[in-house]
């Protein structure tokens, strides 16, 4: 496939007075050919996940743009950085490392993107509609972003998606496209109880499954209740692309694009019928845990994605009465956080023990107290990368297990539902 | 017994080194570490090992649209494998092999490659326009 250009964009290629865009522009060609695609299509939002310290490499690079005079030319929000800009003392790590994370952040505000880090722009205002065209990167955000709401991007990893905001347009290809959004497997889970399907833990469970079964092939999901919430599907879409490339899924009766299964497969035949069951999905659950059997807990995490206001009201009202034996951190952005601030809640969850870290989260940059031990958590996302990033063995489990075993100190787990 | 392949160029360039084959799907980010090269991914088959000076094959690819900072930092560290072979098309590893030119750093070749036929410890030679010659150890 040849990418054909039009005049202006070719133009923007050697534009010696914007010398950031054209090398944005360059890249951003370059990915496109990657990408197979045959043109470039204007995009109107983006969600910007080269934000988070990984190296210095990447802040030179976003520094070159940035002095270059590149700026982003559609609404551009943030993910993560790896500082704590409200609750700096929370970072660990030396200094020459905090020093060109912030660097980064700043190349980044300094291009026009909103000071938003989050990795759930979506619950904080960023909700690009049906069938709109964008530029998203973090993965849980694109599968959100393309399941949820609706809207088009392929899975954009950093530095495309900061040159992709800054050009306005993305290559077009892939999930970009109405053909390649038609789910192509059916995942059947009408034969889990009913108790299950309502359990909080089963959507990242579900997720995690789903990643390792899939891949980045499209699926239809049947048997979700439809009043499922909508923390329940960020959550099953974090698992989804940490565990495989999952940019897009359907629930039937559920997401904008299957309101039912033949809209979902676009017509066709699905290619596989998955029929899920309870002996799977405990193995999923159970591949979240690399602290096997043991009761040791040092510490729980809450907050990948960034926790909701209503998953922050959810655990103060699980944890009524409660005071943690271990540390509790509740990772969100600033926004939720001053909304829980205002209604008193902050105040309460911190009495029993919560650390809140914001702009961050306690899996991408050091902030958790020692160089190993064990981390529960009800987040799937969390559980995969916990111990690579943390040195902390993880255990999975849902909200009522993490704050039992957050109250008792060891872990505690509820089975009958999962049986 | 030399092997030809030919492949898909995604990053033309040449290179030459042991193959290390993954036995299992990776995210480079949370699965690398950027400085050292080593695989830190939970319970993945290679948790250990270094990717740095390997003709790094790749099964699959999974997970964080992150790992195109780590494939950036593993050039610009000097710790990146000699050349990436790739059984699908991606798009993310290889952007940190662009950003890399872009900013006048060492870049790798990348290339979509038929990964049947090369095992660990391989002679690989990537040669300019997506020739791969494998030579089998001992």
């Amino acid at each position: 496939m040849v990418l054909h250009l039009t005049d202006t964009e070719r133009g923007w290629l050697s534009d010696q007075s914007q010398p950031g865009r054209a090398m944005a522009m360059r890249i951003a060609v370059k990915a496109a050919d990657l990408m197979g695609a045959s043109e470039l299509v204007p995009i109107s939002h983006s969600h910007i996940d080269g934000c988070l310290y990984h190296g210095d490499s990447g802040v030179l690079f976003c520094e070159r743009l940035a002095e270059q005079g590149a700026r982003v030319s559609v609404p551009a929000s943030l993910n993560v950085g790896a500082l704590d800009l409200v609750h700096p003392e929370l970072i660990g790590g030396n200094a020459a490392r905090r020093a060109m994370a912030r660097r980064l952040m700043d190349a980044h505000t300094a291009m026009g993107c909103l000071p938003t880090w989050t990795c759930a722009p979506y619950q904080v205002g960023h909700r690009p509609a049906l069938g709109e065209q964008v530029a998203w990167g973090e993965s849980n955000a694109v599968a959100f972003a393309n399941s949820v709401l609706g809207a088009r991007t392929n899975r954009y990893g950093d530095f495309l998606d900061i040159c992709l905001a800054i050009v306005g347009r993305a290559p077009l290809s892939g999930l970009h496209v109405a053909d390649n959004r038609c789910a192509r497997v059916v995942v059947d889970v009408s034969g889990l109880s009913e108790a299950l399907r309502r359990t909080d833990a089963f959507y990242p469970v579900l997720g995690a499954w789903l990643g390792r079964a899939v891949g980045a092939t499209v699926a239809a999901i049947v048997g979700v209740p439809a009043d499922v919430g909508e923390d329940d599907l960020k959550a099953l879409g974090a698992g989804a692309a940490s565990t495989g490339a999952v940019g897009l899924f359907h629930v039937v009766g559920v997401t904008p694009e299957a309101p039912d299964l033949v809209t979902a497969l676009g017509d066709t035949e699905p290619v596989e019928t998955i029929v899920v069951t309870a002996e799977m999905i405990r193995a999923a659950r159970d591949a979240l845990d690399t602290a096997s059997g043991s009761a040791q807990l040092d510490c729980l995490a809450f907050g990948s994605p960034h926790f909701s206001h209503a998953e922050a009201k959810a655990l103060e009202t699980a944890s009524a009465g409660m005071i943690f034996a271990v540390p509790v951190y509740v990772c969100t952005n600033r926004e939720t956080l001053g909304r829980l601030e205002d209604e008193g809640v902050a105040e309460i969850l911190r009495g029993r023990g919560v650390t809140f870290v914001v702009d961050t989260c306690v899996v991408v940059t050091p902030i958790l107290k020692q160089q190993a031990g064990v981390m529960m958590t009800n987040s799937a996302k969390f559980a995969h990368y916990g111990e690579g990033n943390t040195g902390y063995a993880t255990v999975f489990g849902g909200l009522a297990d993490c704050v039992a075993s957050a109250a008792a100190g060891r872990v505690v787990r509820d089975d009958s539902r999962w049986r | 017994m030399a092997l030809s392949i030919v492949a898909n160029p995604l990053i033309d360039g040449v290179a030459d080194g042991p193959a290390m084959v993954l036995s299992a799907p990776i995210s480079f980010w949370g699965g690398v570490n950027p400085t050292s090269g080593l695989i830190v991914q939970a319970a993945h088959p290679e948790r250990g090992q270094c990717i740095a000076g390997r003709v790094l094959c790749l099964p699959e690819l999974i997970g964080s649209s992150s790992s195109s900072a780590v494939m950036l930092e593993l050039l610009h560290a000097g710790m990146a494998p000699r050349a990436l072979l790739l059984a699908s098309r991606d798009a993310i590893l290889p952007l940190g092999v662009i950003v890399a030119e872009e900013m006048g750093w060492p870049t790798i070749p990348v290339l979509e490659c038929d990964l049947v036929g090369i095992v660990n410890g391989d002679g690989v030679t990537v040669s300019a326009g997506g020739g791969v010659t494998v030579e089998r150890a001992g």
